[in-house]
């Protein structure tokens, strides 16, 4: 089964004839995802390595079914490539554009979400079901097929942990990256809900950073619905006050949005925390060992 | 981007917002000419991007030109939380009858705007929303909807607001949001808010933070930016697009990705380190932006050793070797570099730092243990 990328994807590219809109449709595709189409305006009936290019995701969705799309187009254009997509019938979008002004991502959001349009993203690595199907830019390499459901805020923390994991013989249902800005479709408390419902996922392993409360909001539905075996990880214990720490969203504002309390709120809650990502990976294997 | 006072209350004015008439000065010269210029009684106020200027004597009212430039001597050069004053407003003096606050924030959590608006004004909000709760109004607007007349007559009858100042203050409030929807704000804050006694209203303070995403909407607004204000490596960070962050420690840190590198931060402090910096060189950099990167972490005078993490994703391990074997080539590199490389291409990258057999390079298989080799090499320096 697994989550967001699976065997019936079905995935347009929009912004494939560009550089890394390009390489990563090829990449998705020699994993495995069905990659059905590209959309670049003014560039219909080109193809990339026999993908059929489109001027709109319309006529992606029309002529070759697509179900899904992959966003990468620059930041300027990214909130309007998905609104396009939701307007096409697109039920779920990745969007990988990192950038985006948060005000766009805002109209986005309050469009798609009462649709009922998965949006994963933006500023986010995709997701992964390792040996189904890859949707956006996780190193698939680093990851193996097995009971985890891996959801995090960031890209590179998330192949450090599935190599930590993977070093233990630990492999993954579905990794999904939810993305590093203020405004994401998708949340940790959705991205639960999916493991929760998915009956490959066994066990769940969640990666959050400093800024936000979504991690104290995610402890709460853990607690209250979630049944699967939760450990968590969170970066930036050693983050100054005020300072934007690469990802737009990761930014303590006065007391709030700390590694501290987003760890204090998730071990009340009884899910058991790592400091690093070495030791998240061995409170993993404990778990799963016992 | 958080805009200065006088910055703000520029993009109030523009916006039809009454702010009381001022002028910026960097000298007591200036504040003296200011002084001169606006007549009567002015204000000085510091111009630092913090809180807590009036208790620390930034915020000076004065009498005429001679005190206003004894005030501006006193008030260059002081330290609030850690901000040095480099610039004054100078403002005419206003006769204020009451103090409200009003603020707009990005509510992350709701994905909405949060409007704010109380007439205890003057003080720290978050003590009014522990002591008063019931005097602070708190309303989301749909950004769908976009601001409306009701949104504004909501706040004023909640925050109890006396019905015969409202009309005076509703065009405030909706030409704030203006200013924050237009601008591509996370943060329109005036605190106070002022009544005159005239019955008009005046925004007496401004704190405003851009979206550093849609700055390319609002060049007006990047040209503000202060320059010398800005610590040297984060300002040539931002030059060469590297998300930079100046901590206090020895180890210099590069990665890629933001939360690699704050993990990386965590782990040297969790060994017994001190962090210099964050520094993500991004997805997928190239050898050029490594190389650029690495001048700026060791152009910390500061910085000992220096720890290298990166999980290859879109960035390439054989373009991060390349990237640091040529930045030793080019210049001379005066600390111990420890390299951790794994993720794509990391095979690759390894054989190529191990076939140039520098003697500023270690190599360590595992992010903790090269936490404890650069933490460690750090101390051999001091």
């Amino acid at each position: 089964m697994a989550v967001i990328a699976t065997a019936d994807t079905r995935l347009v590219v929009q912004g494939i004839t560009g550089r890394e809109g390009a390489f990563h449709a090829l990449r998705n595709r020699a994993y495995g995802t069905q990659v059905v189409a590209g959309v670049t305006p003014g560039k219909a009936g080109e193809d990339v390595e026999g993908i059929p290019v489109f001027d709109s995701v319309a006529d992606a969705v029309d002529k070759a079914g697509a179900n899904t799309s992959l966003v990468v187009v620059p930041p300027r254009f990214a909130a309007e490539a998905i609104l396009e997509a939701a307007d096409a019938g697109i039920g779920q979008i990745v969007c990988i554009t990192e950038g985006i002004p948060a005000h766009d991502m805002l109209e986005v959001y309050h469009y798609v979400r009462p649709r009922g349009i998965r949006l994963l993203g933006p500023n986010c690595p995709g997701a992964l079901s390792p040996g189904i199907a890859n949707i956006g830019i996780i190193p698939a390499e680093v990851f193996s097929p097995g009971p985890i459901g891996l959801v995090s805020r960031s890209g590179t923390l998330t192949y450090q942990i599935g190599g930590e994991l993977a070093a233990a013989g630990l492999g993954n249902s579905t990794i999904i990256g939810i993305g590093g800005d203020p405004v994401i479709g998708t949340s940790f408390i959705d991205a639960l809900d999916l493991f929760e419902a998915d009956p490959e996922t066994e066990f769940i392993v969640m990666v959050g950073e400093i800024g936000g409360t979504d991690e104290e909001k995610a402890a709460e539905v853990i607690a209250e619905r979630i049944t699967k075996p939760v450990v968590a990880y969170i970066a930036g214990f050693e983050a100054p006050p005020g300072k934007t720490m690469g990802h737009a969203g990761a930014i303590i504002s006065g007391s709030s949005g700390t590694a501290a309390a987003k760890k204090a709120a998730l071990e009340a809650r009884g899910v058991p925390v790592g400091t690093n990502p070495t030791e998240a990976a061995r409170l993993v294997v404990e778990r799963l060992g016992a | 981007m958080d805009l200065y006072e006088h910055q703000g209350k520029e993009l109030f004015a523009q916006a039809g917002i009454p702010v009381a008439e001022g002028r910026v000065a960097f000298t007591p010269e200036e504040a003296r000419a200011a002084a001169e210029d606006l007549g009567g009684r002015v204000v000085v106020k510091s111009q630092v991007l913090t809180g807590g200027r009036g208790k620390a004597g930034g915020v000076k009212v004065v009498d005429g030109p001679g005190p206003a430039h004894e005030a501006a001597g006193a008030i260059i050069g002081l330290d609030i939380k850690g901000h040095i004053t480099r610039r004054l407003l100078v403002e005419r003096a206003v006769a204020i009858a009451d103090e409200y606050y009003f603020s707009i924030t990005f509510d992350r959590a709701a994905k909405m705007p949060l409007l704010m608006l109380t007439t205890m004004g003057g003080m720290d909000v978050e003590a009014v929303a522990e002591e008063h709760p019931e005097r602070l109004a708190r309303l989301h607007v749909d950004p769908a909807l976009g601001y409306r007349g009701f949104h504004g007559q909501r706040l004023m009858s909640e925050a109890g607001v006396p019905v015969a100042e409202r009309k005076a203050l509703a065009p405030l409030l909706a030409a704030l949001y203006g200013v924050f929807a237009d601008r591509d704000a996370m943060l329109v804050e005036v605190n106070p808010l002022v009544r005159l006694e005239d019955g008009s209203f005046l925004a007496a303070d401004a704190k405003v933070t851009i979206d550093d995403n849609a700055l390319y909407r609002h060049p007006d607004i990047e040209a503000m930016r202060d320059l010398a204000a800005a610590d040297p490596q984060e300002q040539a960070a931002r030059e060469a697009d590297l998300a930079y962050v100046k901590l206090d420690g020895d180890v210099g840190i590069l990665g890629n990705g933001a939360g690699l590198v704050m993990s990386t931060v965590d782990v040297i402090a969790q060994v017994g380190g001190r962090p210099a910096n964050f520094c993500d060189v991004g997805g997928g950099a190239s050898a050029e932006k490594i190389a650029t990167a690495l001048g700026i972490v060791l152009s910390d005078d500061k910085v000992k050793s220096v720890l290298f993490n990166i999980f290859g994703g879109i960035t390439r391990g054989d373009e991060v070797a390349k990237g640091l074997l040529g930045a030793l080539e080019q210049t001379e590199v005066r600390a111990p570099i420890v390299v951790r490389l794994d993720g794509t291409n990391a095979t690759e990258g390894r054989a190529l730092l191990a076939a140039a057999a520098r003697p500023e390079i270690t190599v360590e298989e595992t992010m903790l243990g090269a936490a404890e080799t650069a933490v460690r090499l750090a101390g051999e320096v001091a």
